[in-house]
Order: C-alpha cells, then structure tokens, then sequence
C-alpha cells in the first residue's frame, strides 16, 4: 500500500504472494463453474474434470502455507505487511474449501447423470449464478484490496441464504408429491447446500479483506436471512 | 497518603492509570538545532513505554530530557515542562542529584566502573546515603544482584572487578547498580544493542520482571524489541512526536502513515 519496502525482494515475495491467491482464486472459480455446468447440461465428463482438478487447488494452498510461514520466519511482518500475510492465509483456506464443495458438487452432478431429471432443477442453476457473482466479487475485491466491496459481497449472503431456505421447501414439496423423486431431490438438496456453503467462505473472505486493509473487522450487524432451522429460543418450551 | 490517593484515582484498572511522568510541550534546542518539537507525552506508571524512530528523530533527547541529562550538554536548552508525580523536574529548586536517584539509566554500552562488581553496585547506596551499616549495604547489593539476575552468577567473585564480566553480565550489572539507588523510574537507551541474542533474551526478561517495581522507558532501534517488551510505544521522526498508542496496536494497526512507513521498512 504505501510505497515501496527498503528491501525489494520483500516486495517481490509478497506481490509473489498476491499472485499464487489470484491464480488460486482464478482456479477455484473456474472449477465452480464447471460443476455447475456438468449439472445443468448433465455432462459427466465435465464433471469428471471437475473432481480431478481439486488436487490442483489443494496444491497451490500448500504452496500458500510454506510461503506464508517462510515470510512470517524470516521477515517478521508487522502492521498491513501482517495483516497481509495473515490474511492471504486465511483466504487460501476458504478458497481451498470453495473448490472443495465445487468437486463435491460435481460428484453429485455424476449421480444425477444416472437418474431422470426432475424438475426444480431450474432453482439450483440460479442459487449457482449468485454464488458464482460473488464469488467473483470478492476475489475482485481481494485483487483490489477494496474494502466497501467486500462489505457489498458480505451483505449479499443473506440473498443466498434466502434463496437456499426457498430451495430446500421446494424440493421438500417434489419428495411429497412423488417419492420416487426422492434420490434426485436428497442429491439436489445437497448440492444446494454446498452452493450456500461456498457463499459463506465467500463471506468470510470479505471479512479478511476489511480486516486487512482496514485492520478492523465489519462492525456492522448482518442481515440474516430466513432460516431453515427453528428458532432455538423456542426449542424446549411446552405449547 | 499517596498510596491512598492512588488507589483512589486507579480503581483496579491499569488503563486509567496516573501517569508517572508527564511531558507538555517539551521543546528541546541544541544551539540552533530544534531536535525535539512541542512533545506530549504521558508515561504510565508500571509500564515499559518503548520509543522508536529512526536515528536524529529525537528519541535519546527525549529519554535525556526525563532526568535532566540534557543539562550537561553544551548550547543545549529545554522548554517546556515534565512532570515526575506532578513535580516539575525542571522547577530552579530541584536537586538534580536527587532527580537522578529517582530515575535511573542504563547506557547502550555497558559501562560499569573500574570497580569490584561489589563496589559497582554499592556505589550509589553509599553516595546517597542509603545504607546505615555495612550489613545493610550488603543486603542492598545482594538484592539488587539477585533482582538484576546475575547474583548466581557472580555471587562467588564479588571483589573482581566488573569490568572483567561478559558484556551481558555488565549489562545486567548496570542494571543492578540504577536499581540499587530504588529509582522509581528506568531509562534504557539502546540497553541491547551491544548484546548477543541470549544476554538479550535475558535483559528482556528482566525488564519484563523491573516493571513490576519501576517504571521504564527504553529507546531501542529494534522494532521486535519493542514489540516483545514494552506496553506502549511511541513513534518519533524529525522530532517530533508522530503516534504513540498501545504497542499492540502500533505493530498491527498503526494510525499514522509514518509509523506505518517506518515499522514495515518502508522509509524513503
């Protein structure tokens, strides 16, 4: 941020740094798209890439980790310069998770392949479509170091979330109306959650990015969305 | 009575704390040379308070301005005012000798007397009167030994001399030989920078146990220094004071673009 280190080559390591995050982001979006893809257009070859690329992703974080341990040895970073470091970190992990639940995705996508389509499959592709923007928004504003636009994408979950709770009543309503839609549906259901999972991490990785460029955390109280769970203040009281 | 008032003033909090030594305004000019510029700065009392910058930025003069050591220096001059419990250290009826029992300094380079280390430590006892019989000196420099971490270590040659000891031990006898006086605060100007790694280690840990008794103030150019010992840390640069918070806060959060700059490595 504010101009040049005296020792270049710190420079050098941390914009190295920045880089293996951007590639790694690159790479854990494109293995998103490609799961959801399989899914809509049934393609189990596609999926199948989908599951083989994972190890590239969980590669780039070991990468990540040795180098973000070897900077914190022999740099002893403060301030943003730590923050930095600390953060890259911290995202790799969550981009490590996001490509995670995308093969898991793509799995199902496998199975799916095996059985008649149902319906709703409409609702998950447009779940898929917004994680997907904010995916790319975060990583937009990680390469930035924008922090309003983190709090943008951070605001957005609740969108997921509400989108997911819809999703989940629907595919209960199909397992009803016909049981024998229930092996698609419990897949479906599960894909559904992984999507809403890596929106999460998506959240949490705006959250890094304000902490490190602002060093503070959000302060503001996230909108929550509706909820499939009971309200738990509720649990355990007799009617 | 002060205990009283103190605890009146602190309840249980060390964030509220009254400050030990208070710095207003203080300017300080060698000659034509304006070295330090209208400082403000509030020591606390039971703190290690680390003061960083880069060299000629002010932070020995400041650390001299807290027992007057900038009076032996020719052409230079002191305004402003610094308080040491509300006492005006620069008032014109203030014994300086006095001043300087109540805070103590420790040097860069270790620079015990060509003494026993025996003599090294009782020497400030003795001048200042503060022992009554030659059993109570003793008792003084055994203490003061054992609080400076080195009485095991010499405990079996207290008659050679000190200047025969490891440059940490010396160190660590100067140290002895400030508390010895029971200064209320330390100054410690770059009390590392001599030091291998493990006499520093040791110092630290020192520093760590004094603040408990005393009140410390150290100047060092190790950024990691001050960030392992001190409480507070305060920036300098061209004189000035720039930023001083907690050091936790200056090392992950500093406020200032300079601090930032300067504790990053990032100084044009």
């Amino acid at each position: 941020m504010t101009g040049e280190h005296t020792v270049r080559s710190y420079d050098e390591e941390l914009s190295h740094l920045n880089n293996m995050i951007a590639r790694m982001g690159g790479l854990a979006e494109a293995q998103l798209d490609g799961a959801l893809q399989a899914l809509a257009k049934r393609d189990s070859d596609l999926a199948g890439k989908v599951i083989a690329s994972d190890s590239k992703v969980d590669e780039i974080e070991q990468e990540v980790h040795a180098f973000t341990v070897r900077l914190l040895a022999l740099r002893q970073p403060v301030a943003h310069d730590l923050r930095m470091i600390v953060g890259a970190l911290k995202v790799s992990g969550d981009l490590e998770r996001i490509a995670d639940y995308a093969a898991n995705v793509a799995k199902r996508a496998l199975v799916l392949n095996q059985v008649p389509p149902v319906k709703p499959t409409a609702g998950v592709p447009r779940l898929g479509r917004l994680v997907q923007e904010i995916v790319k928004d975060v990583l937009d504003a990680y390469v930035e170091q924008d922090k309003e636009k983190a709090v943008k994408v951070w605001k957005q979950d609740e969108e997921v979330d509400d989108m997911y709770t819809g999703l989940f009543r629907e595919l209960i309503t199909y397992m009803m109306e016909d049981p024998r839609n229930i092996t698609a549906c419990i897949h479906l259901m599960f894909i559904a959650k992984n999507i809403e999972r890596i929106g999460d991490h998506a959240t949490n990785i705006a959250e890094t990015i304000h902490f490190l460029v602002q060093g503070t955390p959000i302060r503001e109280v996230r909108p929550k969305g509706d909820s499939i769970l009971p309200d738990p203040s509720h649990i355990g009281k007799d009617e | 009575m002060t205990t009283a008032s103190e605890s009146q003033s602190r309840p249980g909090d060390q964030g509220i704390n009254v400050a030990k030594v208070t710095a207003n305004d203080v300017n300080v000019y060698y000659g034509d040379k304006h070295a330090l510029k209208g400082v403000n700065l509030a020591i606390q009392a039971n703190e290690v308070t680390a003061l960083i910058g880069p060299s000629g930025c002010g932070k020995s003069t400041f650390l001299r301005c807290i027992n007057r050591m900038n009076d032996l220096i020719e052409g230079a001059r002191v305004t402003g005012t610094i308080t040491l419990d509300r006492q005006n250290i620069y008032d014109r009826d203030l014994d300086v000798v006095q001043l300087r029992a109540r805070v103590g300094m420790v040097f860069q380079k270790p620079n015990p007397f060509p003494k026993s280390i025996y003599d090294n430590v009782a020497y400030g006892p003795r001048l200042h009167g503060l022992a009554h019989s030659a059993a109570d000196l003793e008792e003084v420099v055994i203490t003061s030994l054992e609080r400076a971490g080195l009485y095991a270590e010499v405990k079996d040659r207290l008659d050679e001399p000190g200047t025969g000891l490891s440059g940490g031990q010396q160190q660590r006898l100067c140290i002895a030989r400030a508390i010895a006086v029971s200064p209320e605060v330390i100054l410690m100007d770059e009390p590392c920078s001599a030091l291998d790694p493990i006499a520093t280690a040791k110092v630290e840990e020192l520093i760590d146990e004094l603040r408990e008794n005393f009140t410390i103030v150290i100047v060092t150019h190790s950024m990691q220094q001050a960030a392992r010992v001190s409480q507070r840390t305060a920036f300098f640069h061209l004189g000035e004071l720039i930023e001083v918070g907690n050091t936790e806060q200056i090392f992950t959060n500093p406020q200032h673009k300079l601090t930032q700059g300067y504790i990053t490595g990032r100084f044009g």
